[in-house]
């Protein structure tokens, strides 16, 4: 192994995306002093203490570390082989934890290996980016044929199936992040925007009763009507029409979707977000307390270890989905947007380089990538200031969770590798 | 192009908006900041002990006992036998459970009060058995304690207060003690203290968790102030005994200083009446009790006419005004006709000629009327200006306005001026003898029982008075005692006739009864006619008994006013009340043990009975 390095590291140092790494390891800095902070109690005599949610954590940075060195060791023409076999490898860790799986809360997510936690849910976004990739890169893919579209569909329903299973609706919605790729090689617009007037329309039906949902409806109708026939002189009415109809069959659907088929938690959290029943003490508690912790940081924050909120253990699930009240807590107003702009960085870094790559699978996974971290950042953090929903998701190389760090980790050392390595045809 | 841009302008934006929902949470609205302080800190309140109250030799009038409540934290209830805490503390079964569900209701996890204000006797049975109970423990409270049950219109007493009062006084919050009326309201942050705090840091559940940052926010508490009041408590407590079965008042005050030795109101009530549990219970009771008036204050809210005790002052302010010499003499035959056809009775015998000596020792109606014409008709241009001047030497004895003493109850009392006969008899429609009744303390005049103390410390002071008081020091912490001196608008040489006057009222006058062996009591009685309506008719009552007196006659050292209500002429009952007073509080013990006897046992109980009979009755029998 050490020769392996050896032997590469005279070029691969000088092609390595540093400026990657750093904003890397200094996230998962940020990650460990606030996953400390949270999880610190009285009882914790060393960080090192592998009983305690800190010590595990601290493992997992430095497997993730080790094992990321190996990754940039290994020839990028290994990654495409194995893409296939890592995907059908995360598929049957998903399918068996209905077998050997550990249910926690209410949802079946977790095989117990011997103390340690593991989360296949956060390596399948692995398995499936190198999947996408694998699929993209193949020379007939073109995402613009239906056939390759509904390929396409399909690994991503498999997964997202699965997880929705468990239940674990918030890491299904994950594989959205499969969008972003997909636009950028090609993907029709019409279906962007089909996906937001789904939800636009969505969200307008259960914000208003029946007959008002029509009313608004419609009145969009008649203003887009309008408006597009200021542009398109010979404009038909029955296309229009036909989408106004099925909008409205739509929610009326949607109602009869809230009502039925999803579960009294997710009822909730969408009443919450959308404004109605909102009660401080009940579900709404979790976004409160974590708007309330946020908020009381102030602009320089109240200091490490500092934060009343934080300590008293008042925002449920603050090591894992909100790590970032802690963030805002104790680092306040700078640290917060310290942390933001890192990510900012992170991810247009990934995909600035990115599109320097010439291989399609390359470019793809690294998009992927990319994808998958902006949609974590946007609705984890967007969860902690009452922007999104809840969804319980993790904020990635932040949030307390091996699996998560680790596949995270993995990513971005498999997209410095093949960023180092763009240029490598061997 | 779109397509390389979507992302990265997708990720910039999501940015913006969470930098500004940032900017919003943290930095601009400030909200979320104080209720994280609320939420994460438990703020434990510290209360210094309230302070005592002591007399003006040191004896104690209030102290604290400690009380327990029981509470319960439902969470931590285990099974245990209920009929057998019922039976502790005294409830019924069923009474229990409903306060368990109370509990249970008001919050799992916080504690909730099962019984409050257990005795201390109580407290030994239950504390010795509470092992027996999980989730149920006793707090201990502070209540007043009263070891001489006196005086309890002076000293008022505590409650917990109420969102009112919370209203009022941030310094509160729900349930704290606080004083109600007399001293302990007058008084109440001396008597307090201020309060301290303790932080706590608390989790999620309610628990604490650890002192908050160690403790630097913690704020001790200031320590409450013991009080040492001017009342005399022997001479406090005599005079409630001697007012017993009777209605009335007694002020006495210590002439050269202001203090007040001794306010007694009668009926009373036991000031541990208004402690512990069953205090609203006995306060609806004292309250609604309209005929005895247990809580109004007959010494400082009573205003009667004077009465004859007035004579003095007028007689005082004759002497200023140079209307009359102490030998201006005047004819009195059993009265006199101050107006054609209108006859003052006097009880002077026919021919006889007093002078102002004898005119106030004899207390001769005719002598006052005509003196005081004088004063109204002669002082000023008119009797507009005469009656104001009157007023304003009257005004200078710290009548008719409140005096300015440190209880919250008063009454100002009522001295007509020129303007008042204006509109009531037009402007010029009145003269000196239009307003005779005025001359011999009747009339329009009203005055406090603590008025007519103090007037009558003035003239023991031969023209001063100090504002009447209640607090003499305090044990520890700032207070500076400054009482202004008033002095009265009368020379101090008019006063040695009228102190002869009242001297020669005991020696060989009207108040023969009030003299003491040894001590030259100075004194004036009076009797003061009073109306009330029954069933809307003024029906006349029998007369008021009225005495102010001070002794010793040179060296003054208590001055008092006494009010017997409906207890006929002077002499009969605050005369010789006064007089067993004063040789208490002089000699330290009664000798006139028939007298005293006489007044102990004596009850007006059925002169009170006479106006709710229902039926015609005598007065003044």
């Amino acid at each position: 192994m050490a020769n392996l390095l050896l032997l590469m590291s005279n070029s691969l140092i000088y092609r390595l995306d540093w400026l990657l790494i750093l904003i890397y390891l200094l996230l998962v800095a940020v990650g460990i002093i606030n996953v400390y902070s949270s999880t610190y109690n009285e009882s914790l005599n060393s960080i090192f203490d592998f009983s305690q949610l800190i010590g595990k954590q601290l493992l997992f940075l430095m497997i993730s570390i080790f094992l990321g060195l190996i990754i940039l060791g290994i020839n990028i023409k290994f990654f495409e082989h194995f893409a296939p076999i890592s995907y059908i490898l995360s598929i049957f860790l998903l399918g068996g934890l209905f077998v050997f799986g550990k249910t926690v809360s209410g949802a079946t997510s977790w095989y117990d290996l011997g103390g340690i936690s593991f989360q296949p849910s956060e390596f399948s976004k692995l398995g499936t980016a190198m999947m996408i990739a694998w699929y993209m890169g193949k020379f007939q893919s073109d995402i613009k044929r239906p056939r390759t579209l509904v390929t396409i569909t399909i690994y991503l329903l498999i997964p997202s199936i699965l997880i929705m299973l468990q239940p674990d609706p918030g890491s299904a919605l994950v594989y959205s992040a499969f969008y972003f790729p997909l636009l950028r090689e090609g993907l029709n617009f019409t279906l962007l925007i089909i996906f937001f007037s789904v939800l636009a329309l969505f969200f307008i039906s259960l914000s208003f009763e029946f007959i008002e949902s029509i009313g608004i409806i419609g009145i969009i109708f008649l203003i887009i009507y309008f408006v597009l026939k200021r542009f398109i002189r010979r404009i038909k009415i029955w296309p229009l029409l036909l989408f106004l109809i099925v909008s409205i069959g739509f929610s009326f659907s949607a109602d009869y979707i809230f009502n039925n088929l999803f579960e009294q938690r997710h009822r909730d959290r969408i009443n919450i977000f959308i404004g109605k029943n909102v009660d401080v003490q009940g579900v709404g508690y979790n976004i409160n307390q974590s708007k309330i912790a946020i908020g009381s940081g102030g602009l320089k924050g109240k200091g490490f270890l500092k934060g009343t909120q934080t300590k008293g253990d008042f925002v449920p699930e603050q090591q894992t989905d909100y790590i970032f009240s802690t963030v805002g807590e104790e680092w306040g107003f700078l640290g917060s947007l310290t942390v933001i702009l890192m990510f900012c960085f992170l991810i247009i870094r990934i995909l600035k380089r990115a599109e320097k790559q010439n291989s399609k699978f390359r470019r793809v996974f690294s998009y992927g990538v990319a994808g998958l971290i902006f949609i974590h950042f946007f609705v984890n953090i967007g969860m902690s200031l009452g922007i999104v929903p809840t969804i319980g998701i993790p904020l990635p190389f932040l949030s307390y969770g091996g699996s998560s760090l680790l596949a995270f980790s993995l990513m971005i050392f498999i997209h410095l590798n093949f960023d180092a390595n763009r240029l490598n045809e061997w | 192009m779109i397509r390389k841009l979507f992302l990265p302008v997708i990720t910039l934006l999501t940015a913006l908006l969470f930098v500004s929902r940032l900017v919003s949470l943290q930095l601009i609205n400030s909200s979320y900041k104080s209720l994280s302080d609320n939420n994460a800190v438990i703020e434990s309140e510290i209360f210094p002990e309230r302070g005592y109250i002591y007399d003006r030799n040191n004896k104690l009038l209030v102290s604290n006992q400690p009380v327990y409540d029981l509470m319960a934290i439902p969470e931590n209830i285990a099974q245990f036998d209920t009929l057998l805490l019922a039976k502790i503390i005294n409830l019924s079964k069923s009474e229990l459970k409903d306060k368990l569900s109370a509990a249970k209701q008001f919050s799992m996890k916080l504690p909730y009060v099962i019984m409050n204000q257990i005795s201390k006797e109580e407290n030994a049975i239950i504390q010795e058995k509470i092992w027996k109970f999980r989730g149920f423990y006793l707090q201990k409270k502070s209540l007043r304690e009263y070891p001489n049950p006196i005086a309890s219109n002076i000293l008022g007493y505590v409650s917990e207060v109420n969102r009112n009062d919370m209203r009022k006084d941030k310094y509160y919050s729900l349930g704290e003690p606080t004083g109600r009326q007399g001293i302990e309201k007058y008084y109440e942050e001396r008597l307090r203290g201020v309060k301290g705090k303790k932080f706590f840091q608390k989790d999620r559940f309610n628990r604490i968790i650890g002192s908050y940052e160690g403790g630097i926010y913690d704020i001790p508490p200031k320590g409450a102030q013991n009080l040492i009041l001017t009342i005399d408590l022997d001479l406090q407590q005599y005079g409630e005994k001697l007012l017993k079965n009777k209605r009335g008042g007694i002020v006495a005050i210590e002439p050269e200083t202001g203090e007040v030795l001794s306010l007694v109101s009668a009926p009373s009530y036991n000031p541990n009446l208004l402690v512990g549990r069953s205090r609203s219970k006995n306060y609806r009771i004292l309250a609604s009790d309209s005929i005895s008036k247990p809580l109004f204050d007959r010494g400082l809210q009573a205003q009667y006419a004077p009465g004859s005790p007035f004579k003095t002052l007028n007689a005082l302010i004759a002497l200023q005004e140079g209307v009359i010499n102490s030998n201006t003499t005047y004819n009195c035959n059993n009265g006199h006709f101050y107006a054609k056809g209108m006859f003052m009775d006097c009880h002077c015998k026919n021919g006889t000629y007093n002078n102002l000596l004898s005119g106030i020792f004899k207390s001769c109606n005719t002598y006052f009327a005509n003196i005081y014409r004088k004063i109204i008709d002669e002082s000023g241009d008119g009797v507009a200006e005469g009656i104001n001047i009157w007023r304003k030497h009257l005004l200078s004895f710290g009548l008719g306005n409140y005096l300015g003493y440190d209880l919250a109850v008063g009454k100002k009392g009522f001295i007509p001026d020129a303007s008042y006969y204006d509109y009531w008899y037009k402007e010029g429609g009145w003269k000196s003898a239009t307003i005779i009744s005025n001359a011999i303390g009747q009339g329009e005049i009203l005055t406090t029982p603590i008025q007519m103390a103090n007037f009558t410390a003035a003239i023991a002071n031969r023209g001063f008075y100090i504002k009447p008081h209640f607090l003499k020091s305090v044990s520890n912490g700032d207070f500076k005692k400054a009482h202004e001196k008033k002095t009265t608008t009368i020379d101090s040489i008019h006063f040695e006739t009228v102190i002869d006057g009242m001297h020669k009222v005991v020696e060989r006058g009207t108040a023969r009864v009030a003299g003491i062996p040894g001590i030259k009591v100075c004194g004036k009685t009076g009797t003061v006619e009073n109306f009330m309506k029954i069933d809307g008719v003024k029906t006349q009552l029998t007369d008021h008994s009225m005495f102010i007196a001070f002794a010793p006659k040179d060296n003054p050292k208590i001055a008092l006013a006494v009010f017997i209500e409906n207890g006929y002429w002077g002499s009969r009952w605050a005369a010789p009340i006064a007089s067993l007073l004063i040789e208490k509080y002089l000699n330290g013990e009664v000798k006139r043990k028939w007298l005293e006897n006489r007044m102990l046992n004596g009850s007006l109980l059925a002169e009170y009975e006479k106006p709710f009979s229902g039926k015609p009755f005598i007065i003044n029998e």
